[in-house]
């Protein structure tokens, strides 16, 4: 069975059988898409189960010609990189079906089509081995996500979609302009495997360099390019910014991994000071920013720059705990982050608002929601024992292996990131109840099932790691082989500004 | 024999006649009109150099200009047509709603 | 490995992760599960305890934690002299402050959620002792950190109680900064993690320099206060001892059993724990003692004035951690540990005991409402009275030894800070033993201050919470003869028993001078009592006359050297402003956002001049359209 072709297009296949439902019957549409999410997810374990752990090939590879002229193919396969991807997506895919049981009222069809449309191009996304293809999924993925938030969203709901459309579409076009260049370059093809195997001129890789840095940066998103997640994380519905969160910003670190580094190498090693130097101030910056907000939404879309400062700290600490540390962070993330936008979607609708000063004494109303938003709390500060450690722990450690001074600068982030959380958790949670939230319901048994499986994996991964990080070992090991270990005789960004000068 | 430069030169004063009448008239009909004066001085180009050269194709890409000319006249009076139905004018410079 | 120590600390994780679901049906019965999980613990440490005590010693990986490349951690256990003298004190202490609780927390909406979050602690500190690397270490270090942070915001209705727990996880997080800098560089250097590998390759870097953001440090010295960086958030050292005051906010039994008896020793028990790394450096010593002596004095003088009884008693535990540290930083591990194990008892007990107090008068707190408790509460005030001679160094009970070691130790060390370490450690010897009296006589004698509504609830505690003082009482009592020293008859047993992973500092000093420098602080105890029997029971207004006399530096002791309010100035504030207006409002609003609205508004203007281009005038593009091609031939034949 073309195992990965089904992954991508089973839920858009499925989300046209949503479309004849009748409308005016949620129950059957939301049944429907429920069991196509968890057909789906279903669909997906193979993928972990049978994968093997011994080879950096890529698995379940699927190859068909496909536009013969240009010589493009439809190509599928993953690695131990991209396959952990794909099941996080499948996964949340599931909890933001579930999320939305109540949350969306308006236009529940076609919210549950967008929904599966856009897990089939997310998952396409992780599994392209051809530029081309990727290119299109990349794009088509931003459809269903523009009209996520743009129908579902709050109050200022357009000014965020068209924002955030504009910003990642202006990156990718650069991004296309270097898959372009690289077609050329590399010998009339797109697929990666084949472009892998050259070695380009470093100018040409700088250049390609910083035109597929500018798709992957927006995404991430790095510091200075981040101003678009806190509008669509906070006007985005529930399932939006889960999946936002969860996995759509996994993307552009996703993108490094499997372009940037393999592609030009040499690059990447003379970039990687610049690189970690916007890292340091994304984690800085993004937690110094989340002290003053006052929405909780935004303030979560903050530390996410933050936490996502870590992970291309490590990536672009070249050295297997970075790189390692980087892949984990990114799928603790979407799971914490996913978590945290669940958890505040579950209040937010009993409560309808997102502003911190509205809540207050939560613990003593909700006393397991509670619990569960603390393990979310303690897994977004890196506390051992969950998930969000062992991430930053191996990251600061290939940090400080490569520059010691970087891990010292981000090793800040802990401090300033336990001081916002954890000042988050006491004004909502803590303190004397506010007096409006008297008598609003317990969290129920559908919301129990939808964050007992994130309070699980956070346990599972924190203490036992290995369960992914063997995935990765092999592929890992493989990609770091091809960057060469030696430092250039400048690096800088002086010099590698020189460098593309004619 | 008449020299191909008088066919050339008439040709061009066709044309530079249409090109002038078209710019500065205001009725369509007019500009319409200078249309049709500009194809016919293209056309009387491209028989005489046909003939010079001594290949047909020239006359023969004629018949499709007069052809196209025809059924370009009969659409563009249909449109005039229709304008001056809902507008009560064929004056071209009362016509600029494609700005907006 | 052996089973019981697999048992150790999964009885108190199990009993935590079962307490917390049953809860809601346990209601009041929520204490058999942890009290049950503690002694089970409190057995497999007696048992690990005689192992050891019998010369085996485990060295054994539970399951691999973590593998990334060179990078291979595990679950593991070591239990040698230092862990099992460790496990004893937690899991005894433990045991006792779960019992004390019974009655304390009696009748509490969340008494379940209490006894889930003790064992939870109970566990976390038995990870941190048992680990056999450093990693394991910082697991514990941090997860004790998190039980201490919910149990001080145990009853989080309360803004203040809020605060004082997310105040302590915040500075203990600056001093976990330091540790797993420090970690990371252990890794960096040895390429291992783990205790023993990394111990015995230690003294092989001697010499070795390491470079930090520009400034080359020698290596053993980068390492040694990094690690103590995280010792000093922890243990409530100088300049991160704000979190323990406020600290006091939580239960009392948690008072006694983290932030007196086991967690806040931490630091201490790190050092100890890494007496290779720190042997290597006499800067880090000299630094550690210096930081030890001043939080010491500075920590003994606010004791002097605070009228609250559980934050003197506070300010006296900070002022005896900085005794182990002065201990470790003379290269007394041995005497460290031992003033740690003395200490947990007595101060344990000190702090039970005003749980007691605060019990029986109804949540009442200062001392200012209280006096002549003695005739209510008889047992708290025998067991109270052994607890502050114990502290004052009354010579035969714990304190007296363990004290005493430690000053003789700084007194004959080689490390130059010693001496200076030793006058202070004389000094708040003497300050300590007055304070203490202090608390005691304004507790338990004179006439009651209180309410009449308070006096008539006067009545000695339960059972249940009296044996656990009589108990503590027997420790603080007899603890310290394990380390009787040879002058006295005894044989130093335990730091005989402590040599073999603490090595053995000795004291090579005339019995002259042992028993001039044991007479010195003895009196310097002995008249700190008498001090405070003079100004607090024979001329009770003197107190009063001699706060007006010296207002100005009794402002500066009641307010604890403004160093909260200095934090708050230098950090908090400008944190906060800089996020506000710096970050949110400028870079982010306006620089970054003016870029981002301002291009698409810039190219929106720009095409806003060219429409008008676009007059609609069909003979207007025709011209251009003319002239372009007009321009074009030109340009072709020219060209």
């Amino acid at each position: 069975m073309p195992i990965l072709s089904v992954l991508i297009f089973f839920p858009m296949l499925a989300a046209l059988l949503v479309l004849p439902l009748d409308k005016d019957r949620p129950e059957r549409i939301k049944a429907v898409a429920l069991a196509v999410a968890v057909s789906e997810f279903l669909l997906s374990l193979p993928l972990w189960s049978s994968f093997d752990k011994t080879t950096h090939l890529m698995q379940f590879v699927e190859r068909h010609r496909w536009i013969e002229p240009w010589n493009v193919q439809y190509a599928l396969g993953v690695d131990g990189i991209s396959v952990l991807f794909v099941l996080l997506t499948t996964l949340l895919t599931v909890l933001c079906v579930l999320v939305s049981w109540r949350s969306v009222t308006e236009k529940p069809k076609e919210f549950f089509v967008a929904l599966l449309f856009l897990e089939g191009t997310i998952v396409g996304v992780f599994c392209a081995l051809d530029l081309f293809l990727f290119y299109i999924f990349w794009e088509a993925m931003l459809i269903p996500m523009f009209l996520i938030i743009g129908v579902w969203g709050g109050p200022r709901r357009l000014y965020a979609t068209v924002k955030f459309f504009l910003y990642t579409l202006v990156g990718s076009l650069l991004m296309l302009v270097g898959i372009i260049v690289l077609y050329r370059a590399g010998g009339n093809t797109f697929d990666i495997l084949a472009l892998a195997e050259n070695q380009y001129p470093i100018r040409l890789q700088l250049v390609l360099f910083w035109a597929f840095f500018a798709a992957f940066a927006v995404k991430v998103p790095m510091w200075p390019v981040h101003t678009w997640l806190p509008d669509a994380h906070t006007e985005a519905p529930t399932a939006g910014s889960v999946i936002l969160a969860g996995i759509l910003i996994k993307m552009g670190a996703y993108g490094f991994l499997r372009f940037s580094m393999p592609l030009f190498p040499n690059a990447t090693r003379m970039m990687m000071e610049p690189m970690m130097i916007l890292s340091i101030i994304g984690i800085i910056y993004g937690g110094l920013i989340c002290i003053s907000q006052s929405d909780i939404k935004r303030l979560i879309a903050y530390s996410s720059v933050s936490h996502m400062g870590f992970v291309t700290l490590g990536l672009f600490s070249l050295n297997t705990q970075g790189v390692e540390g980087g892949i984990l962070q990114m799928i603790n993330h979407g799971i914490v982050t996913g978590a945290l936008f669940l958890a505040i979607g579950i209040v937010y609708e009993r409560t309808h608002s997102r502003a911190i000063a509205d809540y207050g004494g939560l613990a003593s109303v909700m006393p397991v929601f509670a619990g569960f938003f603390m393990l979310f709390t303690l897994a977004a500060i890196g506390l051992p024992g969950t998930n969000g450690f062992v991430g930053e722990f191996l990251v600061l450690l290939g940090a400080f292996s490569s520059r010691s001074w970087a891990a010292v600068f981000a090793a800040t982030g802990l401090i300033i990131g336990a001081w916002y959380m954890l000042w988050l958790y006491q004004r909502v949670f803590f303190n004397p109840p506010n007096p409006g939230l008297q008598g609003i319901a317990a969290i129920n048994g559908r919301e129990i099932v939808v964050l007992v499986p994130l309070a699980a994996l956070i346990l599972v991964i924190g203490f036992v790691p290995n369960l992914l990080l063997d995935y990765m070992h092999v592929s890992v090991a493989h990609l770091l082989a091809r960057i060469p270990q030696a430092e250039p005789a400048a690096t800088g960004p002086l010099h590698a500004l020189a460098a593309l000068l004619p | 024999m008449v020299p191909l430069s008088w066919y050339l030169l008439l040709a061009a004063a066709l044309f530079a006649i249409g090109l002038y009448g078209f710019l500065t008239r205001r009725n369509m009909i007019v500009m319409f009109l200078c249309i049709e004066l500009m194809l016919n001085g293209a056309n009387l180009n491209l028989v005489a150099l046909s003939h010079y050269l001594q290949d047909l194709r020239g006359q023969i890409f004629t018949f499709f200009v007069i052809a196209v000319a025809a059924a370009e006249a009969a659409i563009g009076l249909g449109i005039m047509l229709a304008l001056f139905r809902n507008r009560r004018s064929v004056y071209s410079d009362s016509i600029t709603s494609l700005k907006e | 490995m052996p089973l019981y120590l697999v048992l150790l600390p999964l009885a108190p994780l199990l009993s935590f992760l079962l307490t917390l679901l049953s809860g809601k049906w346990m209601g009041s019965r929520a204490h058999r599960l942890p009290i049950l999980a503690a002694s089970i613990s409190l057995g497999c440490a007696l048992a690990a305890g005689w192992d050891v005590a019998h010369g085996v010693v485990t060295d054994a990986d539970f399951y691999t934690w973590i593998t990334a490349g060179d990078l291979q951690v595990s679950f593991g256990f070591l239990v040698d002299q230092l862990t099992a003298a460790m496990l004893i004190v937690v899991t005894s202490i433990s045991l006792l402050v779960h019992i004390y609780s019974v009655g304390y927390m009696q009748g509490d909406p969340s008494y379940p959620r209490f006894f889930a979050y003790l064992s939870l602690f109970t566990f976390s500190m038995l990870m941190l002792v048992l680990g056999n690397n450093f990693l394991q270490l910082f697991f514990g270090w941090e997860a004790v950190g998190l039980s201490s942070y919910l149990l001080i915001g145990f009853w989080h209705q309360k803004k203040s109680a809020a605060d004082a727990g997310k105040k302590a996880f915040i500075v203990n997080r600056f001093g976990d900064f330091g540790l797993s800098l420090g970690i990371m560089l252990v890794f960096v250097t040895f390429g291992t993690l783990h205790y023993q590998e990394v111990f015995q390759a230690a003294p092989g870097i001697v010499g070795q320099q390491f470079t930090l953001l520009g400034l080359t440090f020698e290596l053993p010295t980068l390492i040694a206060l990094l690690l103590f960086c995280g010792a000093v958030g922890k243990s409530a050292m100088i300049p991160l001892h704000v979190w323990l005051p406020d600290a006091m906010e939580g239960p009392t039994p948690v008072s006694a059993l983290i932030h007196a008896a086991t967690m806040v020793t931490a630091g201490v028990f790190l050092v100890a724990r890494c007496n290779p790394l720190f042997e290597l450096s006499s800067v880090a010593l000299n630094v550690i003692t210096v930081v030890g002596a001043v939080t010491c004095l500075f920590a003994a003088t606010i004791a002097l004035v605070q009228t609250d009884i559980k934050r003197v008693v506070a300010y006296s535990t900070v002022s005896q951690l900085s005794y182990m540290f002065v201990a470790c930083g003379v290269g007394a591990y041995s005497a460290g540990i031992f003033h740690l194990f003395t200490h947990a008892y007595f101060k344990a007990l000190l702090f039970l005991g005003c749980g007691s107090v605060i019990h029986a008068m109804g949540g009442e707190q200062d001392v200012r409402s209280m006096g002549g408790l003695k005739k209510y509460l008889p047992i708290t005030y025998w067991t109270f009275l052994l607890a502050s001679l114990s502290i004052s160094g009354a010579p035969g009970l714990a304190g007296f030894f363990s004290k005493d070691e430690i000053l003789l130790m700084a007194y004959t060390t080689n490390i130059g800070s010693g001496r200076f370490a030793w006058f202070i450690g004389l000094v708040v010897a003497f300050i300590t033993a007055f304070y203490s009296f202090r608390l005691f006589f304004l507790t338990f004698h004179g006439r009651f201050r209180g309410s009449t509504e308070q006096r008539d609830h006067l009545h000695e505690s339960p059972p249940v919470m009296t044996v656990p003082l009589i108990l503590l009482a027997v420790g603080a009592v007899t603890a310290g003869w394990l380390g009787s020293p040879e002058i006295l008859g005894g044989h130093s047993m335990w730091d005989h028993f402590m040599a073999p992973v603490l090595g053995r500092a000795e004291a090579h000093v005339p019995h002259f001078t042992e028993w001039l420098l044991m007479g010195i602080s003895v009196f310097a105890g002995l008249s700190g009592i008498w001090l405070a029997y003079h100004l607090y029971v024979r001329r009770p207004e003197l107190p009063g006359q001699l706060r007006e006399s010296f207002s100005e530096t009794y402002r500066w002791l009641v307010n604890k050297y403004y160093v909260d309010e200095f934090y708050v100035a230098v950090l908090v504030q400008p944190a906060i402003n800089c996020s506000r207006y710096v970050l949110s409002a400028f870079a982010d609003a306006t620089l970054i956002e003016g870029v981002v609205n301002g291009v698409p508004r810039l190219i929106g203007r720009a095409s806003g001049r060219l429409r008008r281009l676009q007059s609609g005038h069909v003979q207007h593009y025709l011209a251009a359209m003319a002239s372009g091609a007009v321009g074009l031939l030109v340009w072709l034949y020219l060209v």
